[in-house]
């Protein structure tokens, strides 16, 4: 069972234009909300690389939020296209590794969308939280 | 070095180049003083573990150099062509072996058994080979566990007749005394994560050249002391990728669905990728010289990660995904569908050596259910 004082660990990949900003509009804003995305700021959705994703599962994250900008909005016009595509094929594949889609999500947010990125972090972080710690390092050691 | 392994980081410095150096020069002298070469000669073992003998007959593939080896080495070990017994070499002092070929994966407890015994014996130990370098089409039974194994080796499969449900043990008695097996585990680990490697020869199997001249190069360096690659090297390959070694012509890629081998006639001029052939290519170590792509079948990522890549199957993932000419989310979907086994597309041999190395065991389900119990007494 979970005990009261486990806290997920979410590794939240951002980009420099739009989720970025929101985050840090919601932080001017003074609005509450919970401190468990461990935010890495990216130049672009599209830079991010599945092996980033992957890596923060095997060394301890229980998930990861990636947030860039709307479709069409892309400070580089092409990479929030590029990044549905992979991140549609690593949310199979880490399915088929056995974690749950609720740990893995993509999330589109401008740089004026404070409110839902706050909103979006209580969700995901109340889903992992329900599910447990992942503690992917239990599958690498031998028993 | 050449790989970034959280649960093995440290592990693979070893001091097998100095030695062999050191080797070498006391050779050198002691034959120059006597004016003829020494009588003793170096000692090499074979060993296979989770393998399927493709590597024995890429060793066997040296043809006439094979007497070269012959005459350079003394084999004391290599139970796939000449008969040894493990506690000979067992009975041999630490550090006697001068190198090892280690080929195939770690599955069971004997082949962990022997790759530590081979380890403490040999001053190089080489992963010989895709299974012991990065895990091989072994490791694929990472996407299952040894129950799951079991069961459909034992019971499922349809030429199995299995009625009393008799399954593997690790000891049996019979009135001749006891039998033993050894034990099979749930994970298949790559040679690397269960004791230091000198040098990875990677391939499946390693292609003949490249096998000669690794072998020309360890001779080379035992008769005349020349120099080895730093210790933690892959080679016996090169620093590219597959794609670099392709003749086939790459244009814009834009796969708008993706095939199996068998459901089209590839263009022999073009691209495979940009057919929608899933082609390791661009995340494959080259050095091959990209056989498969020359006869129409795509890159199947042999040779391991290409250099610098952590992870091949991402890399690949990558490379695969951002090309699929679509900017609608369930047109994605559907062109993706065209993967229905993600894990064997992108890591048919390296799944033991990527970051994930298998998919979740519901360890934490059976400790929670052990604490329960203890709770309940």
């Amino acid at each position: 069972m979970v005990t009261g004082t486990y806290e997920p660990t979410i590794i939240g990949f951002l980009c420099n234009w739009c989720a970025y900003q929101g985050a840090d509009l919601a932080g001017t804003s003074r609005m509450e909300y919970p401190p468990n995305v461990r935010p890495v700021r990216v130049m672009c959705t599209g830079r991010i690389d599945p092996t980033f994703i992957l890596k923060a599962f095997a060394e301890g994250a229980d998930g990861v939020l990636v947030g860039g900008c709307h479709p069409g909005d892309c400070h580089y016009l092409e990479g929030n296209y590029k990044a549905i595509r992979r991140i549609t094929m690593v949310r199979r594949m880490l399915e088929q590794f056995g974690i749950e889609p609720e740990r893995f999500r993509l999330e589109w947010v401008s740089a004026s969308e404070g409110a839902k990125w706050a909103k979006i972090v209580e969700e995901m972080t109340e889903q992992v939280r329900d599910l447990g710690p992942l503690q992917w390092w239990e599958n690498v050691r031998e028993a | 070095m050449p790989k970034l392994w959280p649960w093995a980081q440290g592990k693979t410095e070893t001091k097998a180049e100095a030695k062999v150096e050191a080797e070498a020069e006391k050779k050198a002298e002691s034959e120059q003083k006597s004016g003829r070469p020494s009588m003793a000669k170096p000692k090499m073992a074979l060993y296979w573990a989770a393998s399927c003998g493709g590597c024995e007959i890429a060793v066997v593939r040296l043809y006439e150099k094979i007497l070269d080896v012959a005459n350079t080495f003394e084999i004391v070990l290599w139970p796939c062509v000449m008969d040894f017994k493990y506690k000979d070499v067992e009975a041999l002092p630490d550090k006697s072996i001068l190198i090892t070929l280690f080929n195939g994966a770690i599955r069971n407890s004997e082949q962990e058994h022997m790759a530590r015994m081979l380890r403490e014996k040999s001053q190089v130990l080489v992963a010989y080979g895709a299974c012991a370098h990065i895990g091989g089409i072994p490791g694929l039974g990472n996407v299952s566990n040894r129950q799951d194994i079991f069961e459909r080796a034992y019971r499922e499969t349809p030429s199995t007749v299995n009625e009393e449900g008799t399954y593997p043990q690790l000891s049996f008695q019979v009135p001749e005394g006891e039998l033993t097996l050894p034990e099979f585990y749930d994970t298949v680990r790559a040679l690397d994560q269960v004791v230091p490697v000198d040098y990875y020869i990677p391939g499946c199997p390693p292609t003949k050249h490249q096998t000669e001249a690794v072998v020309e190069a360890v001779i080379a360096a035992v008769t005349e002391g020349a120099e080895l690659p730093p210790a933690g090297s892959v080679i016996g390959a090169s620093t590219k990728t597959v794609c670099d070694d392709c003749p086939r012509i790459r244009e814009e890629k834009s796969i708008k669905a993706i095939y199996r081998p068998y459901q089209i006639i590839p263009d022999p001029e073009k691209c495979l990728l940009d057919q929608g052939i899933l082609c390791a290519g661009p995340a494959t170590r080259g050095g091959c010289e990209a056989p498969c792509p020359q006869v129409n079948m795509p890159c199947i990522g042999c040779y391991g990660p290409s250099p610098g890549a952590m992870d091949q199957g991402a890399k690949l993932l990558s490379a695969v995904t951002s090309n699929i000419d679509s900017r609608d989310p369930e047109e994605i979907e559907r062109i993706l569908g065209g993967i229905p086994d993600s894990i064997a597309a992108f890591y048919m041999f390296g799944l033991p050596a990527s970051l994930l190395h298998r998919i979740r065991l519901e360890r934490g389900a059976a400790r929670e259910a052990e604490a329960a119990a203890k709770g309940a007494q």
